[in-house]
């Protein structure tokens, strides 16, 4: 039991302290909000350590609370990287928040508790517990995305999140419940046992489509993705940032821990769906995306797209292509982080400056600013030498090895289909000047500043140097019970 | 410390070097400054690429002055350079032809020169680091990462179509080389663990980018898989020579592109594709070549015809060099595609013919533009008169491209056309026909622009070249003349870097019982005994 509770120390200290967060929040006054935001990263810190703490404790192969839980390094490389990405999305609010007027306790106790919420869900292994995390990441999500109550924009988006992604539960539990029903266990261990003989029945498989349909939902895959650039455009711009890395890397990890690992042995029945999934996502979320004037809606396609590609590396399945999605969402984080944290700068007040063209000439007002969103435009096109570039190189070698020829060519003419509607952003940063606009300028936001630096610099060192995060990529080899 | 000792590496990055120093030292008002530094940074690069040309030695290994070391081991890539013959050429006319790019803009560009200046430095070092790599993964990156300061130069500084021009340039390319990349992991994985679910095992090899290891498992590909590849590579590398039904990026580009960019874009970023395809698709895919050489041939001789016609209808002088590139770069590929040492070492002392002569044009073109803001070919006239220095230099270019003996052009073509000859008569024939429509459309265009009486009043007051514009050119034409008169030094750097190319790629050619003419000058090597 004390091995049990020590595994789970790092949701447990995060937990307690989002609460504190929340109730600090609500006991002090307005003037002393600003250091909320102080409070919430340290809490972000000693979870992190908390994490340490526990992952050099635990034995990585033990399954503990009757195996519904484990902490091996597949979850602790997952964790790791939504303690980063929370603790950035909350260095965006920073100045954001400010600007607009919002209440920061609530705003980030919510934040903690989807963390909270998707460490709950790398650790999953057994389908109740992943299905609990995800509630509760979702939910605390759904508040988020409406957290400008009086912006009709953010409301829209709650509203329609939340209706969507209910009914995508809905369909997800049906798809578990269907599962549970046929072979009687939602222990993933035990299901791929049941599964590996062969007795996978009709309902089964009925249970495992349903599921598929659920997590490519989450995902935000053609043709379960028409939540997203609405979601995407109304909610305050560092949650839709928040909702593009960490709940999208947390549905990652229990796509791959439940299809790759749990419901590996039916590969053969499930590549094809999802492979047409990866197939289709990449076509639509890089066609629609060509055609948007705002920025935050080209971002939601292009993170439709980028699901379609990681998916590419979740079909090739096997060692490499688990590896492969792994780095590719720690390389995402950065990159679509920066990105955000470009648009957030950009946006003097509420939504002003979302458009494409409040990006003109803005290389020459703001140069190093500028070059920061060249740079997560070049990642998130896949240029070298940047890190979505190495990205993509390891996941569609993933798919070659595997034998995906054909996924992979539609995959690298598209991401060049992409680079279109990323250099429109570059072109209007570069190629524009003042003579037919006047620069929009960037509010002073500090915060947002030291992330886009930092985040630049991450961009550039992982697509230069890649070695040592492959290797912590690499250290997660068999964690699914993969050969 | 191994790393910066290497003299390649030096090469490779001093211009980044420098970049890093206009960035963060100078301001954007310190425009003579960053002229200055620009200025010595590419010309101290450039002499230190001049040792390059004694230091590599044609009797030693096949590739020289190599530095390895791991870099990404989780996937086998590996930082990895070297030299052969054809890459030091091409890295002397790359050295050669950045000092004259950024020479050459001190007056044709006038605004964001900082950034104009880091852009040309950036790409000094993409190009420089394509043609050193010897791994896939780190020529990829060169490769593509090019793109974007060369997408910046024709963006920002370029024409009335530049934006257009720009993402062409840069989606056209791209396409060609994401197809590459996948062919490159084809290759990579049939050297090592096989490709699964389409049944083709590997052999078992550690995985590695390594060219000089992938060149070793050459001759054990399969033929159907060399085929795949070599048609990805062929898109890859044929959009950016720019082979014939791939080259409509090419007039947009190069008219757009301001002077220096299109001196880069022609003389450099071209070869890059012609390159590809003598370092990479021949050696590594033999059997696919070898097929391939009808097609290659058919294209190469459309490419010659067409360019070489579509140039003579032109009024526009920049357009018609471009096209004129077009026709020449069919020169390139057919004395390639023959595939017997004639034909390719006349290929790559094209590829810097080529560089030297239409980097020229664009030279004086852009000389010309600067005066009277006008390329049309029909605004000038008598030009001859008002400027001599200009017209005798243009003269000497236009020879040069033409094919005048003496000069280096005769001695590429004639080279190529021997090397086609030997292949199939036919090829050679039609192909010498382009050198009579080349002949036709530069002439015409000289006797147009220079010749006749004055027919604008604004032609009257035109200054002839000053000091700087001819320093930019005389390099060229002295080198022109160079290789025109005396190229034997040149056959004999590439001699053993060709013959090794043969032998991979056509192992029977050299016992061949066929007369073959001595084309290169008796090589050095039987001198010496």
């Amino acid at each position: 039991m004390r091995a049990d509770l020590l595994a789970l120390l790092p949701e447990l200290v995060l937990a307690t302290l989002g609460m504190v967060v929340l109730l600090a929040g609500l006991a002090s006054r307005t003037k002393r909000q600003d250091a909320l935001g102080g409070w919430t990263i340290l809490a972000l810190a000693a979870t992190a350590v908390a994490l340490w703490l526990a992952a050099t404790s635990t034995d990585p192969a033990a399954r503990l609370f009757s195996g519904m839980f484990a902490l091996d390094h597949f979850a602790v490389f997952f964790k790791a990287l939504f303690l980063l990405s929370s603790a950035l999305v909350v260095l965006l609010s920073l100045d954001y928040l400010k600007r607009n007027d919002a209440r920061p306790g609530e705003y980030n106790a919510l934040i903690l508790f989807a963390t909270v919420g998707m460490m709950t869900m790398a650790s999953g292994t057994s389908l109740a517990t992943i299905y609990v995390g995800l509630e509760l990441m979702a939910l605390s999500t759904y508040v988020l995305a409406g957290y400008f109550r009086r912006e009709v924009k953010s409301h829209e988006a709650a509203t329609k999140y939340f209706v969507l992604g209910a009914m995508s539960s809905g369909i997800l539990l049906y798809g578990l419940s269907l599962i549970y029903g046929t072979t009687g266990t939602l222990d993933l261990a035990a299901l791929a046992r049941s599964v590996g003989e062969g007795r996978a029945s009709a309902a089964t498989l009925v249970g495992v489509a349903l599921l598929a349909c659920g997590f490519l939902f989450k995902v935000a895959a053609v043709p379960f993705h028409v939540w997203t650039p609405d979601v995407y455009e109304g909610a305050p711009t560092p949650i839709t940032a928040f909702m593009s890395v960490g709940p999208k890397a947390a549905a990652f990890a229990i796509f791959l821990r439940v299809f790759v690992g749990g419901l590996g042995p039916l590969e053969g029945q499930w590549r094809w769906l999802v492979g047409g999934a990866a197939a289709l996502t990449m076509i639509w979320g890089n066609i629609a995306a060509l055609t948007q004037d705002n920025v935050k809606r080209m971002l939601a396609y292009s993170s439709i797209a980028h699901a379609g590609y990681a998916l590419v590396g979740l079909v090739a399945g096997g060692q490499a292509g688990t590896q492969s999605v792994l780095f590719y969402m720690l390389v995402y984080t950065v990159t679509n982080l920066g990105a955000f944290g470009f648009v957030i700068m950009l946006e003097s007040r509420e939504y002003a400056g979302e458009t494409v063209q409040d990006y003109a000439g803005l290389a020459r007002k703001h140069p190093l600013a500028a070059f920061g969103m060249l740079l997560f435009m070049l990642s998130l096109g896949g240029i070298p030498p940047t890190a979505g570039f190495m990205g993509k190189l390891y996941l569609f070698a993933a798919a070659v090895n595997a034998g995906y020829v054909a996924l992979v060519v539609l995959a690298v003419l598209m991401s060049a289909v992409s680079l279109y509607y990323y250099f429109r952003i570059v072109l209007q940063m570069y190629l524009r000047e003042g003579q037919d606009a006047e620069p929009a300028a960037l509010v002073a936001a500090p915060w947002t500043e030291r992330v886009i630096w930092a985040c630049g610099a991450a961009v550039l060192v992982i697509g230069v140097l890649p070695a040592p995060f492959l290797a912590a990529a690499k250290a997660t080899v068999g964690v699914l019970g993969l050969r | 410390m191994g790393f910066a000792i290497n003299l390649l590496n030096v090469i490779c990055y001093v211009p980044l070097l420098g970049a890093f120093v206009i960035i963060f030292l100078l301001k954007q008002e310190q425009s003579k400054a960053i002229k200055v530094v620009a200025t010595v940074v590419a010309g101290v690069d450039f002499l230190l690429s001049v040792p390059l040309w004694f230091v590599y030695d044609p009797a030693g290994p096949a590739f020289q002055l190599t530095y390895v070391h791991e870099w990404i081991p989780a996937v086998g890539a590996k930082y990895h350079v070297g030299v052969d013959g054809i890459s030091v050429l091409l890295i002397l006319l790359t050295t050669l032809l950045g000092f004259i790019a950024v020479y050459s803009s001190f007056s044709a560009i006038t605004h964001r020169q900082k950034e104009y200046y880091v852009f040309l430095l950036l790409l000094q070092t993409g190009m420089l680091g394509v043609f050193i790599s010897l791994d896939f993964i780190l020529f990829y990156l060169f490769w593509e990462a090019m793109l974007v300061p060369m997408y910046f130069l024709i963006g920002i500084w370029g024409g009335p179509r530049k934006l257009y021009a720009a993402i062409k340039f840069f989606l056209y390319t791209l396409v060609g080389s994401v197809l590459m990349l996948v062919g490159i992991l084809a290759l990579y994985f049939y050297n090592s663990t096989g490709l699964k679910a389409i049944g083709l095992p590997g052999l078992g090899n550690a995985p590695t980018f390594d060219v000089t290891e992938l060149f070793k498992i050459a001759p054990q590909i399969p033929a159907g898989l060399q085929f795949w590849v070599f048609l990805a590579f062929f898109v890859g590398f044929a959009i950016k020579v720019p082979m014939f039904p791939f080259h409509t990026w090419l007039p947009d580009a190069h008219v757009e592109a301001p002077t220096a960019g299109s001196v880069i874009l022609a003389g450099v970023l071209l070869k890059m594709g012609t390159y590809g395809f003598i370092r990479f698709s021949l050696p590594l895919l033999p059997d696919a070549s070898r097929q391939a050489v009808g097609w290659m041939g058919l294209l190469a001789i459309i490419g010659i015809v067409y360019g070489g016609l579509v140039a003579m209808a032109q009024k526009d002088m920049k357009k018609l060099v471009a096209y004129s590139s077009v026709s020449h770069l069919g020169f390139v590929m057919l004395g390639m595609f023959a595939l017997n040492p004639q034909g390719l070492t006349g290929s790559v002392i094209q590829m810097i013919n080529h560089g030297l002569s239409t980097g020229g044009l664009f030279l004086l073109v852009g000389i010309i533009y600067e005066r009277r803001h006008t390329r049309m070919i029909a605004d000038y006239g008598g030009l001859a008169k008002v400027m001599p220095v200009y017209a005798m230099l243009f003269m000497i270019i236009t020879m040069a491209s033409i094919g005048l003996p003496t000069l280096n052009g005769f001695v590429g073509e004639f080279t190529i056309l021997v090397g086609a000859f030997n292949y199939k008569v036919w090829w050679a024939v039609i192909a010498a026909t382009g050198i009579v429509i080349g002949a036709a459309y530069m002439l015409w265009m000289y006797q147009r622009a220079f010749f006749g009486e004055i027919t604008h009043a604004e032609n009257k007051t035109l200054r002839d070249v000053n000091l700087r514009e001819q320093w930019t050119l005389i390099p060229l034409v002295v080198l022109c003349f160079w290789i025109g008169l005396y190229p034997k030094p040149f056959f004999r750097i590439l001699e053993p870097s060709i013959q090794r190319v043969v032998e991979a790629v056509h192992p029977d050619y050299l016992n061949r019982p066929v007369a073959q003419l001595p084309v290169a000058p008796p090589t050095g090597r039987g001198q010496e005994q």
